[in-house]
């Protein structure tokens, strides 16, 4: 009964869907208020039947049911319960099922904060919200429906993937998905303008916090990703320019941009229509992401299921939203009048260059991943596209946008004045520069051009984030405070300065050996000796283990002990690295147990990997400038404040009436 | 209605038909991620295991030369196993082309079960309970179909569940050109 209930309620959320659709539109068109009104309740309502259909698939993975194909395929009785429900989106199916509900989460969130929005703006957005709704609902029930039965039911199931069983990869997922779908919201934004011809400053305001939470929650879904690709691949490694990465990259980007984007509207009115581009962007990017990760259009690592079928439908329905709203776009886009003008020295012309250059990363990004899908469909040939073209494209563009990072938050809007900045930032500069060269040389002990322009300019970023801060706590005195989204931007700036330390060092100065070690052996890499004390078997629920236990000293003196595992699991016999790090702030000791070459001697990779923890850190910094940015008092005041304002004038017509 | 504000649709546009295409291509049959086996053309590797069903019994790789056989691996607990399996066990009645099951990694009681309920197409069930069989012949999922020839060389190799269309475009016209290669020789 289970799947069967959960099928139902998802053929049920589609039809809510498809009326949350089409009557707030008609409405919005025709001018009917009680259509417009049914936006609100559509939405709520077809979040409460996905949600249904979602707790029914993880009823079925909880309770074992193998009669559905899909928990067959990917779960076992000896899967512990953890792994069990985060099972649910292992796998094709599911992951569908999870973006649905994200969506419709989404969607409940916009009826909830809504107060502000005027009644047709927000019938159209709920409209596009459905429409998309409709689309990735029709898609589950007919490619990909996880309801599906087995009959005769398996007796026990086929396993989640090994790769997946791991404490990351539950949280991986929602993230990322929380992030991807979270743009439709901005998008929705963005169509709704350009359906009223409203493309102004009150339409910016109201998507700012919404692509801040979006983008905050892609940084995560991002920054999870790439930590389980370091620890479960055993390879050492946290970004490999793998076409499935690049996917969850460019929608980033795109979204960073956004985010510039929409601050100049919303405070200058400038790039109107082109910060509805960007929206319509970042949220075509991720339904690429999507497209390119289940189509089977993409030769990557993540061997995930393809299906020609089901590309054909997704980009039938790519067409559809990106299409439509492209033309849209081109239709209503030129009426749109530019905002006010500005000096070539100024706060607009600095997000600008920022847009340019995060649209410059974003092609290199498209085309690194494109050209082999595109080469190859012409039978030009089949290439790879790896880390080395990624690197040289990628970090020119990023390094000029840091440098950029520090100057922007200083600089007046219209018109800025250099001189009086340059004073001020004289001795940021110079610090900066010395505690670039520092940095390196105190920590590692040694520092090349390269290694110290990267931290020097890292500083920079720091520094001068803390400058602005400084001046704005100057200039507030007796304020009532700073506004959250000054300390989140703030934040968020620092936090790409900690990101590029990490990547530098890390970069440069990890030693890597690959040993063979028998019990008692030891090696060294710089002053850490790494010495193997044993193998023995350990038994998990589902798979055997051999785990070593390898115990490190530096100057005699143990630091750590690290117990790295190679698993063999029951059903899908798939050996599994588990690798076992020692984090502090300055470096990680990191041990992967490799194979087993003769009767006591181990294949181990060991390393050590300064700074290896501010690669994550400096992202999750970003994250939560994004948390305090969202949370700034002005959306909720404004919302406040439009609130009174409405009642005022619903008071003043009703008083008018009465005269009359 | 000015030309830039067309341009990104233009982009997409033109994206849409690159996608288009390469999915084209792959419903036609066009395997992206196809590696050509290492083994394809190569002599079947040496071994003796025991059938499934008369554990006392030994089949050896000599066995599988003189004729041209399909071998396929297979397991119980194989979901997709069950998408092909319709279609080996109509094969085996439809056909006269011997069909050969690896059996991969199984427990002899659950797969008698499974061919006792959803019908036995094989001729011979070998027995790989350990999967070392299944290394050697590269076997990296199940299921996975070999065509192997008369003179015991694997000629073909396809991985996933077979489909009609495979089996009437690809499988039986290399059956029968090699058989009539093989009347020849």
């Amino acid at each position: 009964m289970v799947p069967e209930i959960g099928h139902f309620a998802l053929v049920i959320a589609l039809f809510v869907a498809l009326v949350q659709t089409i009557m707030p539109m008609l409405g919005a068109y025709r001018g009917i208020p009680e259509l417009m009104a049914m936006g609100k309740p559509a939405a709520r309502v077809q979040f409460l039947f996905i949600a249904v259909a979602f707790f029914m698939l993880t009823l079925a993975f909880i309770e074992n049911d193998f009669s559905v194909a899909y928990v067959a395929q990917n779960s076992n009785s000896a899967l512990p319960i953890e792994y069990r429900i985060s099972a649910v989106w292992g796998a094709h199916e599911g992951s569908l099922l999870l973006w649905v509900f994200m969506l419709a989460s989404w969607g409940l969130a916009i009826t909830i904060f809504s107060k502000s929005l005027p009644e047709h703006f927000l019938a159209r957005v709920m409209s596009v919200m459905g429409f998309t709704g409709v689309g990735f609902i029709l898609f589950i029930l007919m490619t990909s429906n996880p309801f599906d039965r087995l009959i005769p039911a398996a007796a026990d199931g086929r396993d989640l993937n090994p790769l997946l069983q791991d404490p990351g990869l539950i949280i991986h997922p929602p993230m990322l998905y929380m992030g991807y779908v979270g743009f439709s919201v901005a998008f929705s934004f963005a169509v709704a303008a350009l359906l009223g011809g409203h493309l102004d400053a009150t339409w910016a305001r109201w998507s700012r916090p919404w692509t801040t939470v979006a983008w905050l929650f892609l940084t995560i879904g991002i920054v999870l990703g790439s930590w389980w690709a370091y620890y479960e691949l055993g390879w050492g490694g946290w970004w490999f320019w793998d076409p499935v990465e690049n996917a969850s990259l460019m929608p980033w980007l795109a979204g960073t941009a956004l985010i510039h984007s929409l601050a100049a509207t919303e405070k200058r009115g400038a790039f109107k229509s082109w910060t509805v581009l960007l929206a319509i962007l970042a949220f075509s990017l991720s339904l690429l992401g999507t497209f390119l990760v289940r189509s089977g259009v993409l030769v990557s690592v993540h061997a995930f299921a393809s299906d020609p079928e089901r590309g054909v439908f997704i980009l039938g329905f790519l067409v559809v939203v990106i299409g439509v709203s492209l033309g849209l776009y081109a239709w209503r886009a030129p009426s749109v009048h530019g905002g006010g003008r500005f000096e070539w020295f100024s706060r607009e012309m600095l997000l600008l260059a920022n847009n340019v250059l995060l649209m410059a990363a974003l092609a290199a990004v498209l085309m690194g991943t494109m050209a082999p899908i595109v080469l190859d469909a012409l039978n030009l040939g089949k290439i790879s596209v790896g880390p080395p073209y990624f690197d040289v494209v990628f970090v020119p563009v990023m390094l000029p946008l840091v440098i950029l990072m520090g100057i922007g938050p200083l600089v007046s809007w219209q018109a800025g004045d250099a001189r009086p900045l340059f004073k001020k930032l004289r001795i940021v500069l110079a610090v900066s520069l010395v505690t670039g060269i520092a940095l390196p040389l105190i920590a590692m002990g040694k520092a090349t051009l390269m290694v110290a322009a990267s931290t020097t300019i890292a500083m920079w970023v720091i520094l001068s984030s803390a400058q602005y801060l400084r001046d704005r706590i100057k200039r507030n005195v007796g304020n009532k405070g700073l506004s959250a989204g000054v300390y989140g931007m703030v934040i968020a700036h620092a936090g790409v300065g900690v990101f590029v330390i990490g990547v530098t060092l890390s970069s440069v100065f990890s030693v890597e050996r690959d040993v063979h070690m028998r019990v008692g052996d030891t090696v060294q890499i710089n002053n850490f000796v790494f010495r193997l004390d044993e193998v023995k078997p350990v038994r998990g629920p589902n798979y055997h283990s051999d785990m070593a236990r390898v115990n490190i000293t530096r100057d005699g003196e143990q630091v750590a002990v690290l117990t790295p595992e190679k698993r063999t699991y029951f059903i899908q016999t798939m050996p599994m690295t588990e690798a076992s790090i020692d984090t502090t702030l300055l470096r990680d000791l990191y041990v992967a147990l490799a194979e087993q070459r003769d009767a006591d001697g181990w294949a181990l990779r060991v390393y050590h990997r300064p700074f290896q923890a501010w690669i994550w850190s400096g992202p999750l910094l970003m994250a939560l400038g994004g948390i305090l940015a969202a949370s700034d008092r002005r959306y909720r005041v404004s919302a406040r404040h439009i609130l009174q304002a409405r009642r005022k004038t619903a008071s003043a017509s009703v008083s008018d009436g009465a005269q009359a | 209605m000015r030309v830039r504000y067309l341009l990104p649709i233009a982009v997409f546009l033109l994206m849409v038909a690159v996608f288009g295409l390469v999915l084209y291509q792959v419903s036609q049959g066009r395997n992206i991620k196809e590696v050509p086996s290492p083994l394809i053309g190569k002599a079947v590797p040496q071994f003796e295991l025991p059938l499934l069903l008369a554990p006392q019994r030994i089949f050896s790789s000599e066995q599988l030369k003189g004729r041209v056989s399909l071998v396929n691996v297979w397991a119980s607990w194989c979901v997709s196993c069950r998408y092909e399996h319709d279609l080996l066990v109509r094969m085996s009645r439809d056909t006269d082309i011997p069909i050969i099951g690896i059996n991969y990694k199984d427990e002899r009681v659950d797969a008698l079960k499974w061919l006792r309920d959803m019908g036995d197409p094989y001729e011979a069930s070998i027995f790989d309970y350990d999967g070392h069989l299944a290394i050697d012949w590269g076997v990296y999922g199940t299921p996975e179909t070999f065509v192997v020839d008369q003179r015991g060389v694997i000629r073909y190799k396809h991985t996933g569940p077979i489909t009609m269309e495979k089996l009437r475009d690809e499988i039986m016209p290399l059956v029968n050109k090699l058989r009539k290669a093989g009347d020849t020789v």
